[in-house]
């Protein structure tokens, strides 16, 4: 007589079936929404998404620095920061640039289109560590997208902390995003330093380098500056090498600077490789890590 | 461990007792170059067919666990909605009969990431929980140095292992179910002898290694020579062609894209088995690669096996099995690179 072995729904398996993340979480996606779409360049939109499911909704919280993976079937999916205030649960907002397959396909599409969410993933930002010190949020074309959650959250708890700088860089005047809240970040206290690579005729703002502001910043800076400051960098590759070495050399110790790396992300979950750096996965381990951690990976920065 | 023997001739019965399941196991594929005998698994439709004394096989076992292209999910699209539908590719059980000790580690160190990680993977998990594994000992090749990478036997991972003792098969027994359909089977308790037939097995198995690898602080030595020129030599021979990957046991990574048809009324979510050593591999939107040369791409394959993987999970995510260089185009091998990043000479 044969033998019929027993199929084994893993859904079912008690001892496979971690709290946190089950098995059945992994592909899931929170169908969600577009519910506004804001223009803030050429290149660039704003998209707030909200997911649908009140439920769903009311338990999606994330931290500053983490990411969702976006998913439109049959386009695409990718990992996109979240660039809005973490105390709204389940809405937030994502800056997107269009420049390739999915990130072209929703420069065309409409308010209400739905979309999938997974997530947030990633590591964060740590704001709590931060109370009592000073922060200098420094960010590179792009990279001020991860920077407007922490920006956000020190908004809302600015006396918790003493000075805050925003030092931020883009190649042109028209390629600077959030210009519109310019105005009340400076009513919150927070000094904003912005510098352009190229200016154009309206251009009234510093010319040239990140490096010029920050190297004043810390030029200005009393003695204690090394001891109570912290710092977020984000921006492209290049950036990173000059911007840190600065910071270093200003004596602020490699544990409190904290850098939100890019990698290219199919999965979000670690298991597709293809962020990983040396052999540290930057969507579970980072995307953000602090300095000392990118110290000892190779090719990181 | 329960340990047991089975007379040869006994073996088909238990083939044929799993028969209404789909068997996998090494089948003869063809000829070599040599006129030596080709292996590969695949269905194997009746137990004559069925090569236990197989050298090795072409490429892994690792397709039924780690299909090369398999659907996530589909889509229906509705005018404003869609749903979506995960399948995990999986309804019955499969038999693997005749698995060596280097791809059932394969498959535990595979475990350790898909299913002990953060994000357990389900379609990998419905696979591996129902796909039974018979286990059979093997007779080292030139190329293999899985006693290096301390994969040579095996503890765990399969329900049951065979040794060849001449006239009988040596079972050790890892789990109740293949306990209970041994027992419609005639077996037999192990003699005291049969117990020195196997540790003489072993012992004589052990001599017969020619390649090995030295791993002795190898994590380190990766790390002080991140900047060795030998990468560079070996990276000007690499192809990118990824054909490494393709035959490792132990290369899980892979892409993933969506595709829609031209109604608009069905999508679905592909994933392909994708190799670091292929150029586009860390390339991100706008045409950044972090890995743009060849040889960061062939240095970061070793890197994340012997050093990062060891980092994590205190062994190497490698088993010995010398598949990828046997199949290397340019004739790049494990023992060799290590060595020559070890600068040993060669
Ligand atoms: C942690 C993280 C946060 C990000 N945050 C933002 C953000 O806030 N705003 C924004 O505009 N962009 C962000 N990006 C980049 C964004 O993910 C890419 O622009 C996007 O993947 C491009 O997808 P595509 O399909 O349009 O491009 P294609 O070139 O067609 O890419 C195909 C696929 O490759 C992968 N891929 C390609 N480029 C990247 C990339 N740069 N990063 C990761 N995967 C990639 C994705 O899986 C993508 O679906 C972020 C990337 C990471 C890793
Ligand atoms: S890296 Fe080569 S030797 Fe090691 S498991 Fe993979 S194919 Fe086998
Ligand atoms: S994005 Fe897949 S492993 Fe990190």
């Amino acid at each position: 007589m044969e033998q019929k072995l027993k199929f084994v729904n893993i859904l079912k398996e008690k001892n496979l079936q971690r709290p946190a993340h089950g098995l059945k979480a992994f592909e899931y996606s929170y169908p969600a929404e577009i519910t506004n779409i804001y223009p803030m360049t050429e290149n660039e939109r704003l998209y707030q998404i909200k997911i649908r499911d009140e439920e769903e909704r009311n338990s999606f919280s994330f931290k500053p620095g983490q990411f969702v993976m976006f998913e439109v079937p049959g386009i695409g999916e990718a990992p996109f920061s979240i660039s809005s205030s973490s105390v709204r649960k389940g809405v937030f907002d994502l800056c997107i640039r269009h420049i390739g397959n999915l990130t072209n396909f929703l420069s065309q599409v409409k308010l209400g289109m739905r979309v999938g969410i997974s997530g947030p993933f990633g590591s964060s930002f740590p704001i709590e560590d931060m109370v009592g010190q000073n922060i200098l949020l420094i960010a590179g074309g792009l990279g001020i997208v991860p920077l407007r959650a922490p920006i956000l959250s020190v908004l809302e708890n600015r006396s918790r902390y003493r000075k805050v700088d925003i030092i931020y860089g883009a190649k042109k005047p028209r390629e600077l995003l959030y210009t519109y809240e310019y105005e009340m970040w400076k009513k919150f206290d927070i000094s904003l330093n912005i510098i352009v690579d190229q200016a154009d005729e309206t251009w009234q703002g510093d010319t040239g380098l990140i490096t010029k502001p920050l190297a004043a910043r810390i030029a200005g800076a009393g003695p204690a500056f090394s001891t109570n400051s912290y710092a977020i960098v984000c921006g492209p590759p290049v950036m990173y090498k000059f911007v840190c070495k600065l910071l270093i050399e200003a004596g602020v110790p490699a544990r409190k600077i904290f850098v939100s790396l890019e990698r290219r992300m199919h999965c979000g979950r670690g298991k597709c490789c293809r962020c990983n750096i040396g052999s540290t996965y930057t969507c579970l381990d980072g995307p953000v890590f602090d300095y000392w951690s990118v110290m000892n990976l190779k090719e990181a920065i | 461990m329960i340990f047991k023997t089975i007379k040869r001739d006994e073996l088909a019965n238990l083939y044929a007792k799993l028969a209404q399941h789909l068997i996998v196991g090494p089948v003869r594929k063809g000829l070599d170059k040599n006129n030596k005998a080709m292996y590969d698994f695949d269905r194997v439709d009746k137990f004559a067919d069925l090569c236990l004394d197989y050298d090795t096989t072409k490429h892994s076992a690792k397709k039924y666990f780690l299909p090369f292209t398999e659907t996530l999910c589909t889509f229906k699209i509705f005018k404003d909605s869609w749903h979506k539908k995960v399948d995990y590719n999986i309804n019955e059980p499969i038999v693997m009969f005749g698995l060596h000790p280097c791809d059932i580690n394969a498959f535990n160190k595979l475990d350790k990431v898909l299913l002990e990680g953060v994000y357990p993977t389900p379609y990998y998990a419905a696979k591996r929980k129902n796909i039974f594994i018979i286990g059979v000992d093997c007779q080292p090749q030139p190329w293999c140095f899985c006693r290096s990478m301390d994969t040579d036997t095996v503890l765990h991972g399969f329900d049951l292992f065979l040794t060849d003792l001449g006239d009988r098969y040596f079972i050790e027994i890892n789990t109740a179910t293949a306990y209970e359909i041994l027992q419609q089977l005639d077996i037999q308790d192990p003699a005291p002898q049969d117990h020195q037939l196997f540790l003489q097995k072993t012992n004589e198995k052990a001599d017969k290694f020619i390649a090995s690898v030295d791993t002795t602080d190898l994590t380190k030595i990766l790390d002080m020579e991140f900047q060795s020129p030998v990468w560079q030599e070996w990276g000007d021979r690499c192809l990118s062609c990824g054909t490494c990957a393709n035959v490792c046991p132990t290369c899980y990574c892979y892409g993933v894209e969506e595709e829609v048809d031209l109604d608009l009324k069905n999508a679905r979510k592909n994933k392909h088995s994708y190799s670091c050593n292929l150029i586009d591999f860390a390339e991100v939107a706008g045409g950044h690669n972090f890995r743009p040369e060849s040889h960061t791409r062939l240095k970061y394959r070793y890197y994340h096996k012997h050093r990062g993987f060891v980092e994590a999970f205190e062994e190497s995510l490698c088993v010995g099995c010398g598949r990828c260089g046997q199949a290397c185009l340019a004739d790049i091998n494990v023992p060799e690179v290590i060595a020559s990043v070890r600068q040993e000479k060669i």
